[in-house]
């Protein structure tokens, strides 16, 4: 027999939530200060005027047109994207050894192996970047682009971990042992099965590494030699007021980018987690 | 001299750290027999098909199939192919395409290969969905591309690891069936493992039913549910009433015993049956006790009181108490002529044939 269904009606107030006067003001004092000084960005950058101050005067696009010709500015972002691609590539290629040890073999030591590879997440990055460098300059090492790459690799490692573990966690076994039964080896069964699968979860690895080593600045701050990335170049600018709209500009552009790599980045997370998980929802 | 065996399964035990997954099993399956590997979860069912597909290597023991040592073979170079529980069917790739995957490293030319995958789908009634997607299917096709995919292949042994848990009752019956035919078709030898002792009744040439990582009994459906050899088996097997019944005489194949209500009897002697008191575990299945109505009489019968009723749509279960039996008896009777409203309490009769009546070992 089934319980009586009566009782089980909300009389309103004690269980739901009560409409207040201040919980709207609130969210858009918390969304405000989110997300105005970035808006401040693109609407200085189209400013007509050197200073950074209300009222506007104007609406011009030639600070963008000065960046054109800004030949260093053109060197730092060629750098930026050079160490960013090679940030993404070795720092994927490693996660993805690391969490498919970790979603697929039960091992000893894997909660603090587990452990250790995030923990870079956690640990102030200052800190990470002088003993980098203490330790470059230790071994002799000159400062160049490759140990920009090698200190943004260890930081980017545990954010690449975690989109990839949560791609592979669903990822059946069953699947390689089906094609190893339908007569592929091993090596086959990785590039036939196992790869196309997880794809879009290393497409979305990669897409986040690059962004992050694109706007990282501590790190390549400290670890660069005479080719600065990006943020080392804009914050060298910063000392010259009149190219502040310029690096206004340079930073409106940077930021629509990075919105738009993560946009990609997590729809194909969730696409490929749908993939992996469509299957038992079907089932 | 006898056909040689498909599978020979000797001596095979599979250790994980203490506990015995397979112990000392030894089993032959015939070319071209539908053979089940029945038993509860945990018996070692699994872990045995796994080592004939090479997912699990034994502990000790050989396998062989037809006729060569597969120990140290890995799983693609086996001439045995699976379907799996969940089907694994690959996401990314459509029905063609999958059903195509074990092919495509045979190189076969391209008209030759779209022809065994038209043929393949063909057998299992998928020739229409070749382009659709691994996610658009529902669960008995994607049961069907997963036995297309691996008969594609023209193992000599399908493997199919409960291939049919999945599905809901209905479709499950009608895959029986079709699972059935389908192997009569293509005449290959077919294990299948599975818990549901109906499903392996209704498809399978032979049984095999294990427990504890050993095997109880194999015989062909009806000897197994007729004849049990064990208490476990017969009980696994559907419902049996179990009474303890006095030796009264022993033969190399016969034991002869005195019962508290079905009199005497002779019975199977079954092996390794153990003459360790002067007692023995007998049983006779619910539906070999049939009511008698009114006037009806029968050779041999038994009387007692309806205890308990239970409604099963076409069959009700009657629970009746016998003076002088130690449990009551289950009764299962068809509704054709009213058992489902005899009342509890009623006074009732029951026909029995002694051969119903099995020697059970423990």
């Amino acid at each position: 027999m089934s319980p009586p269904l009566t009782g089980a009606k909300f009389t309103g107030g004690r269980h739901g939530i009560r409409k207040s006067r201040w919980l709207p003001i609130y969210v858009t004092v918390y969304l405000g200060f989110l997300y105005l000084p970035i808006l401040l960005l693109p609407i200085f950058s189209f400013n007509n005027a050197a200073s950074t101050t209300f009222p506007l005067a104007g609406f011009t696009t030639k600070w963008y047109a000065a960046l054109w010709g800004n030949g260093a500015m053109l060197d730092a972002a060629r750098n930026s994207l050079f160490v960013g691609l090679c940030v993404a590539i070795l720092s994927t290629g490693h996660a993805i050894c690391a969490a498919r040890a970790i979603t697929r073999y039960r091992f000893r030591g894997q909660r603090a192996a587990t452990g250790l590879i995030m923990a870079p997440l956690f640990l102030p990055e200052i800190i990470v970047a002088v003993s980098l460098l203490m330790i470059v300059l230790q071994i002799g090492i000159e400062l160049s682009l490759a140990t920009v790459i090698l200190g943004q690799t260890v930081f980017c490692l545990p954010y690449a971990m975690s989109v990839l573990i949560s791609g592979f966690e669903g990822f059946d076994r069953s699947l390689e042992e089906a094609s190893m039964d339908l007569g592929e080896t091993a090596l086959g069964t990785f590039r036939r099965v196992t790869l196309p699968v997880v794809a879009p979860a290393i497409v979305s690895s990669l897409l986040v590494s690059f962004t992050i080593s694109l706007d990282e600045f501590i790190l390549a701050f400290f670890l660069s030699g005479t080719e600065p990335t990006l943020p080392v170049y804009i914050w060298g600018q910063l000392r010259f007021a009149a190219k502040l709209p310029s690096v206004l500009a340079l930073g409106s552009l940077m930021l629509v980018l990075s919105i738009l790599l993560i946009t990609i980045a997590e729809f194909l997370r969730r696409r490929s987690q749908r993939r992996i998980q469509g299957r038992l929802a079907n089932g | 001299m006898a056909e040689m065996p498909m599978i020979e399964i000797k001596a095979v035990s599979r250790f994980y750290g203490i506990y015995k997954a397979l112990d000392s099993v030894t089993l032959d399956i015939a070319a071209g027999e539908f053979f089940s590997l029945l038993g509860p979860s945990g018996c070692g069912k699994t872990t045995l098909l796994r080592s004939i597909a090479g997912f699990d290597t034994p502990t000790s023991g050989d396998i062989r199939i037809d006729g060569q040592s597969a120990i140290g073979v890995p799983p693609n170079r086996r001439p045995t192919n699976m379907v799996f529980q969940n089907y694994a069917i690959f996401p990314h790739l459509n029905v063609a395409e999958n059903v195509a995957y074990g092919l495509k490293r045979l190189k076969l030319d391209a008209q030759d290969e779209r022809r065994r995958v038209g043929d393949a789908l063909d057998q299992v009634r998928l020739s229409t969905l070749g382009k659709r997607g691994a996610h658009e299917l529902s669960g008995g096709q994607r049961q069907r591309v997963a036995l297309a995919r691996a008969l594609v292949m023209r193992p000599k042994v399908l493997l199919l690891d409960e291939p049919l848990s999945a599905l809901d009752k209905k479709l499950r019956e009608e895959m029986q069936v079709e699972l059935r035919s389908l192997q009569k078709a293509v005449g290959i030898t077919f294990v299948l493992v599975t818990h549901d002792q109906y499903e392996a009744l209704a498809m399978s040439d032979r049984i095999a039913v294990m427990f504890g990582g050993r095997i109880a009994q194999v015989a062909t459906p009806k000897e197994i549910y007729q004849r049990p050899l064990t208490r476990a088996v017969a009980d696994f097997l559907g419902g049996m009433n179990f009474m303890k019944a006095r030796i009264t005489g022993e033969t190399a194949t016969d034991l002869s015993v005195e019962t508290q209500r079905f009199g005497a009897v002779t019975l199977t002697k079954p092996p390794g049956f153990t003459c360790g008191t002067s007692e023995a575990t007998i049983g006779i299945r619910p539906e070999r006790l049939r009511v008698l109505w009114d006037d009806d009489t029968a050779p041999h019968a038994i009387e007692g009181h309806v205890v308990d009723r239970h409604y099963f749509g076409e069959i009700t279960h009657l629970i009746v108490n016998v003076p002088g039996l130690d449990a009551p008896l289950s009764v299962s009777e068809t509704n054709n002529f009213g058992a489902d409203d005899i009342p509890v309490g009623a006074p009732i009769r029951l026909a029995y044939d002694p051969d119903a009546l099995v020697a059970l070992a423990d």
